[in-house]
């Protein structure tokens, strides 16, 4: 990195509004931002906060009703906002590159790579089709993808997501740039794969020079990525600094929110619960008066805090760039607070409730081509779930983590009578459900397993009324029958989910993300289930949203001693939540076991790599780094032995290949699929590192 | 999170308050002036066939003075025949406006009747999939694979001309078109989380359909079904005109023209008057199907 070059990009007191019927909408006010030539600059926040919008004015790309109402974007000397349609077209793609979120959407899927690859040289420079060929295979080759040639040749469609991610990242590469725009480029694909991105992303300001833009809502992520960080509130970057000091002192208090918010390692749901930043961020035409977030601060001054806007000042004894829009920022004393929220009881367990033992759901594909007709294979099968066994005791959280395609989706399925499995069983309260639909189960069965779906925006009919639907599920689960007492019941319900009591006629689409899935846990819960199974259900919101929604869940599962059976491929969410853990690859359970045996070795190889891509916004924890080869492979073509064995970095040999690995029984209910001998295993150094609290830097600040 | 602690009323009769929402949902049409236009279009002749008995100057089965000219004062009694009188001395303006009421009753009545039958069959093919909906598919593919004129000409034919029997022949052949619309919304409406949600609780399949599913695929189908009025209106036109329409003397659009078709280059007005009274109501529909399907792009 070259400190003493002129900056490549400089926002200087930024504006951007948006114009729509309901007049202007300020998106981002009084931004500045300095990039250095090879620097990677971070911009994190929650959704509605702008980042999106600073990316698209850099890029000029506002769309038909934004525009930048003041203050200047310079581009190695040019200002861009007064630029030419025509000369910005030289710049875009040429020297400022973007990748967005979604790599399927990012690439025509009409045309080979080979094609939209040369494109981008072939644009911007005056070079032969041959060449622009080589550089294209030679791009492919430095972002890490095998066999350059095969890829040049394919279409979209038949690379993973990974993959196409890859290539969309060479894309914007090819013509060398100075700035690389990177708008959520992971938050589509899967953990294993993500980590791979994000070394990739790490590594290309070293290998090419570029400087670059890392726009995502993950600290962790940032954290592993780049150099300096802004972190944005309601339109305004309320800190930024270098990594190292913002992570380490952060000393705005919506910093100090997020990261209370987040499940880092020291976080534990009983001792030290997350804290989720209370209020809602508040509508870009309705922001208060003085500081955006004093309606939601903790150190809320009146007098001081809500009179007039005021600028970024510099942290004083902190790095030089390290600065805070916070009046306050040197009179709060963050060490004093408790770090996590109030502790909280442990439930205590209580009788087993789910029990599976060695059930299998297979589905069976029809195979229409000739050859399947010649030998005579006409059905084949898709092993979703292999010989699934684990147990659920009352007031437990199971969790079932795995990536996409492992099969944690349709082993809810069949718990939920949407499918029947194939053979073993399932007994719930003692009672075997497994091929029971939910057509031929009992209101009182059906009531007892509800579950939390994963979309917020989908979960809830948008035709009718809150109150309409809680109440359906009363009625029909027969809770109650009289009218008034249904009424009082849904009542009680949004209490408990901590929403106001007139939402019962509102429409789903007058709420936000959050209170949509809070009335989705409402509803799970209306009919007093005795095991909920919750499918990711904080995926898709915000950091301090999810966090309250968690806190949520655990709340009303402690006062209900519900069995919760949580779904997820987050593993920090997963670590800090769940009691006992299921892993699954491929339909196997390739390791299970209490949340301590699972985060500490030994481990299954696919566990250790799995921590090991988990993002964490700690400076201080250190993490072994494993980076999964290739894809996850087709469920039509499992492979012969160990499921794991095309990706695992410790093979051993032929019989991973051939031989499906022997149960290990680590300690009672600690169980590992794996041939590599447990005192092997054992041997395995711990992937996360976490220093004690003597040894942490910030609590020697405090002496 | 906010917590009001006030009671919330248990909610009464919830009429008034859906008539107003309608009313508001109606009101944003103000935004776009092509579906005011047709609004309006539509909102007149609706009047006209309201009023009738009162409106028309004389009795649209009487015949008077054949061959008035429009504007002629009438010989015999007192009276101008607007809009003239036609070959057996009916006057014009009063079969258009008794007319109207044979369009705004059938099209409407027509169009509701493919609509059940429609969307019925779309659900289920939809949202059942399998032989469900190869069967129903193949059915739809069939009819629609006839030129629709022919199939008409062959229903009415076959069954006779009446009002029951045009709804019955517009129903058979405009379902299957409905039918694949509903049935490509519902596909992709059944693997949204909240029908997922109903599953499991055990809801019957036509709950989920018809309560689930059907509200959120409104938007799509009330615009089609603004089209399809118009299509319905000119059909029930075309019908007349072949002679398969309502059985006379009682005054029809399309009958009119038939009618008086091979006078149109001599007495132009018999023939000019009934069309423009069918397009005028057609291009209505036509609008307001621009405008709905503005205003619900816009947001």
């Amino acid at each position: 990195m070259n400190k003493d070059q002129a900056p490549v990009l400089i926002c200087k007191d930024l504006c951007i509004s948006y114009y729509t019927r309901a007049g202007e909408i300020p998106a981002v006010v009084d931004f500045s931002l300095t990039v250095k030539p090879g620097e990677t600059i971070g911009i994190v926040g929650e959704s509605g906060c702008g980042k999106s919008t600073v990316a698209m004015a850099i890029m000029q790309y506002m769309g038909a009703n934004g525009g930048i109402k003041s203050g200047s974007i310079t581009f190695k000397g040019r200002d861009l906002t007064q630029l030419s349609e025509r000369e910005l077209r030289s710049i875009r793609g040429a020297e400022i590159a973007m990748i967005y979120q979604e790599p399927f959407a990012s690439l025509n899927p009409s045309l080979k790579i080979k094609t939209q690859l040369m494109e981008v040289p072939l644009a911007h420079e005056n070079i032969s089709k041959d060449e622009a060929r080589q550089r294209a295979a030679q791009m492919l080759s430095d972002v890490n993808l095998p066999d350059p040639e095969r890829m040049m040749e394919s279409y979209p469609h038949q690379l993973s997501g990974g993959q196409q991610q890859r290539v969309v990242i060479a894309m914007g590469l090819l013509s060398n740039p100075s700035l690389l725009l990177l708008d959520e480029p992971t938050t589509a694909l899967d953990v294993t794969v993500e980590a791979g991105i994000v070394k990739l992303v790490a590594d290309i300001s070293k290998k090419f020079g570029t400087s670059q833009i890392y726009i995502s809502h993950n600290l962790g992520l940032i954290l592993e990525t780049c150099d300096r960080v802004f972190v944005m509130y309601s339109g305004e970057v309320v800190e930024e600094g270098t990594i190292d000091s913002l992570f380490t002192w952060p000393k705005h208090p919506y910093t100090h929110g997020l990261f209370a918010c987040i499940p880092l390692p020291t976080a534990d749901k009983n001792a030290a619960p997350l804290k989720p930043i209370r209020g809602q961020l508040p509508l870009p035409f309705e922001r208060p008066q003085g500081c955006y977030y004093h309606p939601r601060c903790d150190h809320f001054k009146p007098g001081l805090c809500d009179l007039e806007r005021f600028k970024m000042v510099h942290v004083e004894n902190s790095a030089a760039d390290h600065r805070v829009r916070c009046l306050r920022y040197k009179e709060i004393d963050h060490h004093r607070e408790v770090p996590g929220g109030e502790a909280k009881e442990a439930i205590e367990l209580g009788k087993r409730v789910l029990k599976v033992n060695g059930m299998k759901k297979y589905y069976e594909v029809r195979d229409s081509s000739l050859r399947a007709l010649f030998a005579g294979k006409r059905i084949r099968q898709v092993k979703a779930n292999e010989e699934l066994n684990f147990t659920a005791r009352e007031g437990e959280t199971v969790a079932i983590v795995g990536e996409s395609g492992c099969g944690k989706s349709t082993f809810a399925k069949v718990l939920m009578g949407l499918e029947t499995s194939t053979a073993g069983e399932v007994r719930h309260n003692g009672k075997e459900i497994s091929e029971v639909a939910v057509r031929d189960r009992s209101a009182k069965q059906i009531s007892s397993l509800q579950m939390v779906f994963q979309n917020p925006f989908d979960t809830l009919n948008p035709s009718h009324s809150i109150g309409g639907q809680i109440s359906r599920v009363i009625k029909k689960f027969g809770v109650e029958t009289d009218k008034k007492k249904i009424f009082d019941r849904v009542m009680s319900l949004l209490d408990t989910v901590k929403l106001p009591r007139d939402f019962y006629f509102r429409k789903p689409r007058q709420l936000s993300g959050g209170q949509k899935q809070r009335i989705g846990i409402a509803r799970a819960f209306a009919g007093n289930p005795s095991m909920v199974i919750a499918d990711e259900p904080v995926s898709a919101l915000d950091v301090s949203v999810a966090a309250a929604v968690t806190e949520l869940l655990m709340d009303i599962q402690r006062e209900h001693k519900t069995t919760l059976l949580f779904i997820s491929h987050d593993l920090s969410v997963v670590r800090y939540l769940s009691d006992r853990i299921v892993v699954m690859y491929l339909g196997h359970i390739l390791e299970r076991g209490t949340t301590e045996d699972i985060f500490a070795p030994p481990y299954h190889p696919y566990t250790e790599a799995l921590l090991s891509a988990v993002p964490i916004a700690d400076p201080e924890v250190t993490k072994r780094e494993i980076v999964l080869e290739g894809n996850l492979p087709s469920a039509m073509k499992p492979p012969k032995g160990c499921p794991f064995c095309t990706r695992c970095h410790r093979r051993i040999g032929d019989i991973c290949d051939n031989d499906l690995p022997p149960e290990q029984f680590v300690v009672d209910r600690h169980i590992i699929k794996c041939h590599i001998s447990l005192e092997k295993l054992c041997l395995v150094l711990p992937v996360i590192t976490v220093p004690d609290v003597s040894e942490r830097l910030h609590v020697e600040q405090r002496e | 999170m906010l917590i009001t602690t006030s009671t919330t009323e248990m909610p009464t009769a919830g009429y008034g308050a859906a008539f107003l929402r309608a009313l508001k949902s109606f009101a944003l049409l103000r935004e776009s002036w092509v579906g005011m236009v047709g609004t309006f279009l539509i909102l007149f002749w609706i009047l006209v066939a309201v009023f009738a008995p009162w409106l028309a100057p004389f009795d649209p089965n009487a015949s008077i003075q054949p061959f008035a000219k429009p504007g002629m004062e009438a010989a015999k009694i007192s009276g101008t025949f607007w809009l003239g009188t036609d070959h057996i001395g009916r006057d014009i303006l009063s079969r258009v406006i008794w007319g109207s009421r044979t369009v705004l009753i059938y099209a409407p009545l027509a169009t509701l009747c493919a609509y059940t039958v429609g969307i019925l069959m779309g659900l289920a093919a939809g949202y059942r999939g399998g032989w469900v909906d190869d069967v129903l598919s193949r059915i739809a593919d069939i009819i629609l694979s006839f030129p629709v004129l022919v199939l008409y000409i062959i229903i009415i034919a076959t069954i006779g001309a009446s009002g029951i029997n045009i709804i019955i022949a517009i129903t058979f052949a405009s379902s299957p078109g409905i039918m694949r619309i509903v049935r490509g919304l519902t596909l992709d409406l059944r693997n949204r989380d909240y029908v997922a949600a109903a599953q499991t609780r055990g809801e019957s399949d036509w709950r989920v359909m018809i309560v689930e599913i059907l509200p959120n695929a409104r938007g799509p189908l009330i615009v089609d079904a603004c089209l399809r009025l118009g299509y319905v209106i000119i059909t029930i036109g075309v019908l007349g005109f072949l002679g398969l329409g309502l059985p006379p003397p009682d005054p029809d659009w399309g009958g009119m023209v038939n009618e008086t078709r091979q006078m149109a280059m001599a007495f132009p007005h018999m023939t000019i008057f009934p069309c423009i009274a069918i397009s005028s109501l057609i291009l209505g529909f036509n609008l307001l199907a621009d405008g709905l399907r503005e205003i619900s792009l816009r947001d």
